[in-house]
């Protein structure tokens, strides 16, 4: 009996070792191919082209930093608008919302978080890109504006819904000591939850980031992918091109193995490389929070 | 003078039960009145109304008046900010807040508007010298407030009250999960701080009751079954109930 249940151990802790090592494998392959299709390019592009401000690959001007920026540019806008619309909807979903309300919001956000991004891309077509031309009076709808807001929409659920998974995790004990020395519930929220909290907060905000820097379709769609290099602040209110737009719509007719192809897989790496500091950001952060509170147990 | 005097107090949560059932008593100032009694008796709801953080919880009907210092604190439109500053809490396990020791004691007064550090630092020193952790904490006040012993980390909740010089302390269980030398630091600290305060103390067991008592109110399933001096109640409890729990004969 007892040695059915040793063997039954060692079979099952060595299945989730197999998949444990073979995702590290997956990544460790991925990372490999990216690498090997990709560097080349460094030799065979001179560095001059290479960060030149000219996209055009068809007449050998491999120029990133246009696209690099323009990531850049409607990435980091995305975040500034889903930052404060989704803390500020997880603050209101678990410390201010009566229970039905809650109950409502939950599944929608995470129905939201689940709509392909296509779909948001049709939408953004159909609706942002044509107001914003009237409402801005420009000539193209199609900007790095645009594509901003639609991430922002994008990227908002997810924020919504870790957040709000952090906030709740809060010990209830804690409010109730704020409210109990006399703070009002905003100071308590501000004061007491939002930083007893702020572990996950910050995951949630990293998440949203990387959702806007991965994101593809959507902004390919809406944000009218001229390479242009965003210089001034109304290159805002002007079409970009992003890294992942890039990518997903030059492959498809590039010949394997040419400088173009190279490029290509060049810009992958640098995406890869970006999503890493994120995350590399993001666990830092919290591992120093760890930290604190592993000392607190000792 | 009479700090509290609570008149058929009745508390129904959304789950229809009792939690409070026709509860009148007078809680006198500089004193340590204690409630105890089995569990779900309704000592905590009792305490959570007198300081007006049974809003937050789900209460369905509450009946009754309360007297503070002669007014009405079930009344809606109070300033329950205010009342809360007068009426300080400590819970059953240290929630410090996640601050600095010396934030966790200013927390209060910062809440309060209070800005001048002068008057912050003097308040935060005096706070922790009342609740005898000066010494121990004086030389790493800006260090997180979990850095130290549940011990002193429950003293450090109590300090935080004492910062907003309040008129009463309120303590659901506050030794419940300290060990005895941390317990019996609290309860001398408690004796020595009635002579300034009212104190209501809701005790983890029968023992701490006894030894703290000035006045005591037995509560069962929600019912206020006995209130007298903590003599008349430890040495020669009335009610059969009363005598039934504390010689430990209750179910
Ligand atoms: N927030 C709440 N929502 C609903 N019911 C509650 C709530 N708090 C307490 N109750 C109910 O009210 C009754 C009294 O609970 P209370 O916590 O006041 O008892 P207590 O005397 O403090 O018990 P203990 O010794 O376990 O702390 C219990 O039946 C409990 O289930
Ligand atoms: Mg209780």
């Amino acid at each position: 009996m007892r040695q059915e249940k040793r063997k039954s151990d060692i079979i099952i802790s060595s299945v989730i070792k197999v998949c444990g090592y073979s995702s590290i494998l997956f990544v460790g392959l991925i990372l490999i191919f990216l690498l090997r299709e990709g560097l080349p390019a460094l030799k065979d592009v001179a560095f001059s082209t290479l960060f030149s401000v000219r996209w055009y690959p068809i007449e050998g001007y491999f120029g990133i930093l246009p696209l690099i920026l323009g990531t850049l540019l409607v990435t980091i806008s995305a975040t500034l608008i889903a930052l404060p619309f989704g803390i500020g909807t997880a603050l209101y979903m678990s410390e201010v919302a009566p229970r039905w309300i809650k109950e409502v919001l939950k599944p929608v956000v995470e129905i939201l978080a689940g709509i392909p991004s296509v779909v948001l891309g049709f939408i953004g077509i159909l609706v942002l890109v044509p107001f914003f031309r009237k409402f801005l009076d420009l000539p193209t709808g199609l900007t790095a504006f645009t594509g901003a807001i639609l991430l922002g929409l994008i990227s908002i659920p997810t924020i919504v819904s870790v957040a709000e998974d952090a906030l709740n995790n809060v010990p209830p004990a804690y409010r109730q000591a704020g409210l109990a020395l006399g703070a009002t519930r905003w100071q308590t929220i501000w004061g007491v939850t939002l930083p007893a909290a702020k572990t996950g907060v910050l995951t949630a905000v990293m998440l949203g980031i990387g959702r806007s820097l991965g994101e593809t379709m959507a902004v390919m769609m809406v944000t009218g992918n001229a390479p242009v290099l965003p210089t001034q602040i109304y290159a805002l209110f002007r079409p970009v091109r992003t890294m992942t737009a890039t990518i997903a719509s030059e492959m498809g007719e590039v010949a394997t193995g040419s400088q173009h192809y190279q490029v290509l897989f060049l810009i992958g790496i640098l995406l890869f490389v970006f999503s890493l500091v994120i995350n590399i950001v993001a666990s830092a952060v919290s591992t120093r929070q760890r930290k604190r509170s592993e000392r607190v147990l000792s | 003078m009479k700090k509290f005097s609570i008149q058929d107090l009745n508390v129904r949560y959304s789950d229809d039960n009792e939690s409070l059932r026709k509860v009148s008593m007078e809680i006198d100032s500089n004193a340590i009145t204690v409630l105890f009694g089995p569990a779900g008796g309704g000592k905590s709801t009792f305490l959570r109304v007198l300081n007006r953080l049974n809003d937050l919880a789900d209460v369905k009907e509450m009946t009754g008046q309360v007297l503070f210092n002669g007014i009405d604190i079930l009344d809606p439109k109070l300033d329950v900010i205010d009342l809360r500053r007068k009426i300080g809490m400590v819970f059953s396990r240290p929630v410090p807040l996640p601050l600095s020791i010396y934030e966790n004691v200013a927390y209060g007064l910062m809440m309060a508007g209070e800005r001048s550090k002068k008057k912050l630092d003097n308040a935060v020193e005096s706070a922790l010298r009342q609740a005898v952790l000066w010494d121990e904490v004086y030389d790493r006040l800006t260090s997180s407030a979990y850095a130290i012993s549940g011990g002193q980390q429950q003293r450090i909740c109590l300090a935080r009250v004492l910062a907003l010089e309040p008129e009463v302390i309120m303590l659901d269980e506050p030794t419940s999960a300290l060990d005895p030398v941390s317990t019996s630091k609290i309860e001398s600290l408690l004796t020595e701080l009635k002579e300034k305060y009212t104190i209501i103390l809701a005790p983890h067991n029968v023992q701490q009751a006894a030894r703290m008592a000035d006045y005591a109110a037995f509560f069962l399933m929600g019912e206020l079954i006995e209130f007298s001096s903590g003599k008349d109640m430890f040495l020669k409890p009335i009610d059969k109930r009363t005598q039934d729990y504390i010689t430990g004969r209750f179910g």
